[in-house]
């Protein structure tokens, strides 16, 4: 093997050194490619109507037309989906918090009666699709609705939270992690007069920093891009969330291109926002779930 | 909280516990309480649900009238016989065949492109990241735009190398393929993130190892780094089939299934059962035959998988 390590390397010595990365000849370009359709969705929305509809088209458009934003705002009320979006995952944000916490928290750490079987009766709901049980969630919703709790039923949009309020996942994951933190802790709290509730929120939510974060930036992206379940669980413009107000949107206005540009704009600036602030946490969440392996 | 400290007291707990009935009982009551709310949600959106809807496969129920009498396997034997269903599964099955492994490639590519240090690093990699916060519907949005057949951008660049002008989403031969097209592009961002921390797990001695060896670059990807990508590789496989599977959004945005039911996929065509139709009991049956493909389709991935998947540890 030494021979060719020899070669190998006065291969290496004799390769011609580029005044930069050649690796930057493939990273512009799909780059560029990547980002082209956030590009051109930002120019059609500051075009004409006109301008849009030409064959071929302009790269660039000859007056910047900030217009269509404030058509698009008073052509649907961006304002108020954005407000609904908001409510609704930062809701089932810190409900998945508290609750998947708390169960995850007797899962991972205390032991009763029927805890094994109804802790496999949870993972197994993990495995089904979603358009398995969309009709009878759709069901039992809209009798909530009707005969519980009118703000929960379809048409509402606690019925975009209540389903998803808790969810298997959150559970399993923050069991898993709980059971990594040193039981030790625990133990001395508990000694030293805490409640379990207490130990919880005292000792074992603040060691759990990374893993909620991770369980909340999950749950927020899932919940702010969900798509499906508001589509049929809402049937109002005042109750629609952004992707169902921008579907809408886009069935009234089909041709109108810059304006529908300048409403996805709108519609997709804020989480873009919120996303290159906190890009880092994004990422490490997204790859936790990788990581996690299968 | 002193080490020696936590033992001692962890020894005095220890030495209240033994055999006390009524603690026991106590931290089943505890445990029931910390439970209930997560189980109630989980139970009645997640579990009760299942049921339900697998007994609602066995009813017939329409629109016209609010009794649902069971039919026993009618709406299963109704479903083979549907050459909508057929065509459906096809249309899914060609779609999550395209769409898995070029988001997998291009992931991959990305991410290898971009696990070294390199300026203006950030700005690569935040512009693949950005896939990830765009929704699926405004991704669809910007997609039917860039591939207007009059006025799109595509069309124009297919104009300047000479291609003949397509109709894209208006052609029922390559609406599906526009289709994978944009939600490749969605899902860029996810596949270089899973891939990009994987690589970034591969400790570098390996890899010099083999160059000292003599390996080329070359061969040592081949031989060091796909090995130890493979379960990167195996999740991301598992996890876009699952959702490519159920893939609705895009679908529902850009062609309402057409043209001509060229994208009507699975979850499309369920859904226009029961929420057009108001075909419950139909579309219940649907639904877990997706579920059983589904199923099926992970159980292949799992056996296949494991055999070229290597775990270090």
């Amino acid at each position: 093997m030494s021979a060719p390590s020899l070669a190998a390397g006065s291969v290496q010595a004799g390769r011609r050194r580029w005044p930069f990365s050649p690796w930057h000849l493939v990273l512009i370009p799909a780059t560029i490619v990547l980002l082209f359709p956030f590009v051109w969705l930002i120019v059609t929305s500051l075009e004409t109507s006109s301008e849009a509809l030409r064959f071929p088209p302009d790269l660039t458009p000859h007056v910047i037309r900030l217009r269509n934003y404030p058509d698009a705002f008073n052509a649907a009320p961006f304002g108020r989906f954005f407000l609904n979006s908001a409510i609704v995952a930062l809701t089932t944000v810190v409900c998945n918090l508290v609750l998947c916490a708390a169960a995850g928290y007797a899962f991972a750490r205390f032991r009763f009666l029927g805890r094994t079987a109804l802790f496999i009766v949870m993972m197994a709901t993990l495995m089904v699709p979603f358009q398995v049980t969309m009709i009878p969630q759709f069901l039992i919703t809209k009798w909530i609705g009707v005969n519980l709790l009118a703000g929960v039923g379809i048409g509402h949009i606690g019925a975009l939270i209540l389903p998803n309020a808790a969810t298997a996942f959150g559970v399993f994951f923050l069991r898993q992690f709980f059971r990594t933190l040193p039981i030790e802790y625990e133990d001395a709290a508990r000694v030293d007069g805490a409640n379990r509730l207490m130990v919880l929120w005292k000792v074992v939510l603040p060691l759990s920093a990374p893993a909620l974060a991770t369980l909340a930036a999950l749950t927020f992206l899932d919940s702010w891009n969900n798509f499906l379940w508001p589509l049929i669980a809402i049937n109002s413009t005042a109750a629609s969330t952004l992707p169902l107000g921008l579907a809408t949107f886009q069935g009234a206005h089909s041709t109108e291109w810059p304006l529908l540009m300048a409403g996805n704009v709108m519609s997709l600036a804020p989480m873009m926002i919120v996303f290159l602030i906190a890009q880092r946490y994004f990422v490490r969440s997204v790859a936790a779930t990788g990581l996690s392996g299968i | 909280m002193s080490l020696s400290a936590s033992i001692a007291l962890g020894r005095r707990k220890t030495g209240e516990r033994p055999g006390s009935r009524r603690l026991r009982r106590a931290e089943t009551l505890t445990g029931w309480a910390f439970v209930t709310p997560a189980t109630v949600v989980i139970g009645l959106f997640g579990a009760a649900p299942i049921i339900w809807s697998l007994i609602m496969s066995f009813q017939q129920s329409d629109q016209l009238s609010s009794s649902t009498p069971f039919v026993g396997l009618h709406n299963y034997r109704q479903m083979v016989h549907d050459p909508a269903v057929t065509s459906a599964i096809w249309h899914t099955l060609i779609y999550t065949a395209l769409f898995v492994p070029g988001t997998m490639v291009l992931g991959l590519f990305l991410a290898v492109a971009m696990n070294r240090k390199l300026r203006f690093m950030w700005v690569y990699r935040t512009a693949a990241y950005a896939t990830m916060a765009i929704s699926t519907i405004s991704e669809a949005l910007v997609f039917i735009w860039l591939f207007d057949p009059s006025y799109g951008i595509v069309n124009y660049v297919f104009s300047l190398l000479h291609i003949p002008q397509q109709q894209f989403l208006n052609s029922p031969s390559e609406a599906l393929y526009v289709v994978v097209v944009m939600t490749i592009w969605g899902w860029s961002g996810f596949a270089v993130v899973i891939y990009l921390a994987a690589l970034q797990g591969i400790p570098q001695d390996l890899t010099e190892a083999a160059a000292i060896d003599g390996a080329g670059r070359w061969t040592s990807f081949w031989r060091i780094t796909m090995p130890l990508l493979s379960p990167a590789s195996l999740f991301l496989a598992v996890w876009l089939t699952i959702n490519a599977l159920q893939l609705f959004d895009e679908v529902y945005l850009s062609t309402q299934g057409g043209p001509l039911g060229a994208t009507t996929v699975l979850v499309y065509y369920l859904y226009q059962q029961a929420f057009e139709n108001f075909n419950f009991g139909y579309a219940s049956a649907i639904a877990y035959l997706l579920f059983i493909v589904i199923l099926v389709v992970t159980a292949i991935q799992f056996r296949v998988g494991r055999r070229f998947t290597y775990y270090r540890s």
